[in-house]
């Protein structure tokens, strides 16, 4: 019981971390129309410049916190640089070209960081354990990932729901034209949008650090994986991807901590543990590819 | 043939004919030079151009973005490797499995994915692809994550595989069957519909073409031509693994498209030549400006993608001018 406890709060971290990088995506989609393959490289340099920034400030909080506004600006620069000239393009010409700058970005991380991967540690004062339940200990820096990514998406619900960005936001998901017919500087609001999911995703890759590596090509695979996550929960809404990224979340964890177990009643042992991985990473897929038979525009998509 | 004649006086036509000359003599031009290495590049050249060349189909002529058309590689590949795993060695009986075997999952997943559009497409196509390729990693009995080394098919008394010429031709023959029967396809009725529900497809359906069936049609026939090109693949190297259907290699295939000229004819074989020759230009030119530069290369490779998806839609092939088919 305290076994499937702990499982499913790993499924709501992981959950959320995906959350905020298919935030970023979700939105860039919405507003700009713009299929962005390069998400994943803002996420792998969010981790990298952290990696750099509390090497340099000797303090995880205070190099995390500085990573940010840098993340930021990269988003703003690769905005203004390239992704501005996309959005009028059809999605080929789009995935080409972020494609392109997926290469660009992890040769250039090869260039400047080495290609050996690095690690960030848990900050010390994260570095135990928290009972989450009495007698149910719980590492305490996943559970600040919890409580940071929950707060984070609860301000995004804020940002989009309450304030006149998010009304802006909301507007330009729905008619993008239109606002700028109204007046509205379109070209402001994409950077901000742009720069907006930067640091979700420079956030997302941050966290995940000390749980795994900082290493060339993090950001690809979870990329596809947010991707999945877009299209189940519907592109362009932030409920449909909190919704998606949760289930995705669970499904993994699950997947992980149950498969083997259960393949072990008739597989051989090293058979089960190497084919677990796999088949949960499947079962994504498979989810992914029932929920658009069942509804082709995902789950909370506008319907055509 | 009296318009293959014809457009042999086009500089699109003669340049096309060399190139198709040139590459039907290269095991002797490069025995001749002796530069061994050329011919295997060659090799996977003429492999990656059928592939591009099957992604063309839909992707250029129809209009349908695939992102995982390296699936294809991978089933191609794991039906030659599993099926020699297990000592079948005779190409007769791995060929036509491989190549049924891509079809069939095609037909599957084009079932499924053809009722998308847009971006949903991308996304569940690049999704197929990715449960592909965990399902091969997952296969702990044929190397999962690490591959297999494998044996060549045998075509016994036909031809050797293992010889690097014989393997070439074959390959190139194969590339000049995949070129006339995409030639076929573009001008036939079926590839005509491809083409005109690739512009709009409200009004294909308006005019009584059951577009779904079309399209699911053309997305199998693109599946067995790639699943061909991963049955030779597998049989270049030996060797098969998860990495041959990674999505890099799927990207890799629509950048090949993309940069010789979607659905133009010879555009993804001009395509795979500029890929390779960039791939092995690159990093020795960058080498010469700065030693240590070149191991580096996807650093101008990639920017150069973004031009090319920026100021360059209609690749290599539009450098010779508008076509008239």
């Amino acid at each position: 019981m305290d076994y499937l406890l702990l499982q499913v709060l790993n499924g709501v971290q992981l959950g959320l971390l995906m959350f905020l990088l298919a935030a970023g995506l979700t939105l860039t989609f919405g507003i700009m129309d713009l299929v962005n393959l390069a998400h994943g490289s803002l996420y792998m340099m969010g981790a990298y410049i952290a990696w750099t920034l509390i090497g340099w400030t000797d303090s995880f909080v205070l190099g995390a916190l500085l990573a940010l506004p840098a993340t930021f600006a990269l988003g703003v620069v690769v905005e203004a640089a390239v992704m501005r000239r996309l959005y009028a393009r059809d999605h080929l010409d789009q995935v080409l070209a972020t494609f392109g700058l997926i290469l660009f970005f992890n040769e250039l991380v090869r260039a400047v960081w080495g290609p050996a991967g690095k690690s960030i540690s848990v900050p010390a004062f994260l570095a135990h354990t928290v009972e989450i339940l009495p007698g149910v200990p719980y590492p305490a820096y996943r559970f600040a990932i919890i409580v940071t990514g929950g707060a984070v998406a609860a301000l995004l619900a804020w940002l989009v729901a309450r304030t006149r960005l998010g009304m802006l936001i909301r507007a330009g998901a729905s008619n993008r034209r239109m606002i700028g017919a109204l007046g509205v500087n379109i070209e402001l609001l994409f950077s901000l949008v742009f720069g907006l999911g930067a640091v979700f995703a420079g956030l997302a890759g941050l966290m995940a650090a000390p749980l795994s590596s900082v290493k060339i090509g993090m950001g690809d695979d979870i990329l596809i994986v947010a991707f999945v996550i877009i299209v189940i929960g519907g592109i362009g809404s932030i409920k449909g991807a909190f919704v998606a990224a949760m289930v995705v979340g669970q499904i993994d964890i699950i997947g992980r901590a149950f498969l083997p177990d259960l393949l072990k009643t008739f597989l051989s042992t090293s058979a089960a543990s190497s084919a677990a991985p796999a088949i949960s990473q499947v079962l994504v897929y498979v989810v992914m590819a029932g929920v658009l038979v069942w509804r082709p525009t995902g789950l909370f998509g506008q319907r055509s | 043939m009296s318009s293959l004649l014809a457009s042999l006086r086009t500089p699109r036509g003669l340049l096309t004919a060399v190139l198709l000359l040139a590459l039907a003599i290269l095991p002797l031009l490069t025995q001749a030079f002796d530069q061994r290495y050329l011919l295997s590049i060659g090799t996977r050249i003429v492999i990656w151009a059928i592939a591009a060349i099957s992604l063309n189909m839909i992707l250029g002529y129809g209009g349908l973005v695939s992102f995982g058309h390296a699936m294809f590689f991978g089933i191609g590949g794991y039906a030659v490797g599993i099926l020699a795993h297990h000592g079948m060695a005779s190409g007769w009986i791995q060929w036509p499995a491989g190549i049924a075997a891509a079809a069939l999952w095609a037909a599957l997943i084009g079932a499924l994915s053809l009722r998308t559009r847009g971006l949903y497409f991308i996304m569940i196509t690049l999704a197929f692809a990715q449960l592909v390729y965990y399902l091969g990693a997952g296969l702990e009995a044929y190397g999962g994550d690490d591959g297999l080394t494998i044996s060549r098919s045998r075509f016994a008394g036909l031809l050797d595989l293992r010889d690097k010429a014989s393997f070439y031709w074959l390959c190139f023959a194969l590339l000049c069957a995949t070129l006339w029967f995409c030639s076929r396809f573009a001008h036939s009725r079926f590839g005509l519909v491809i083409r005109g529900a690739k512009s709009n497809d409200l009004r294909m359906t308006a005019l009584g073409f059951p577009v779904f069936r079309y399209r699911l049609a053309a997305f199998i026939l693109s599946g067995a031509f790639g699943g061909l090109a991963g049955i030779l693949l597998a049989n270049e190297g030996a060797y098969i693994s998860p990495a041959m259907m990674s999505w890099v290699k799927s990207g890799d295939l629509i950048v090949i498209v993309v940069l010789g000229g979607m659905g133009t004819l010879f555009g993804p074989l001009y395509g795979a030549i500029a890929f390779f020759a960039l791939e092995e230009s690159l990093p020795p030119l960058l080498d010469l400006g700065r030693r240590g530069w070149g191991e580096y290369w996807q650093i101008a490779f990639g920017p150069m993608l973004v031009l090319v998806a920026l100021y360059a839609r209609g690749g290599i092939d539009s450098l010779f001018g508008r076509r008239h088919d």
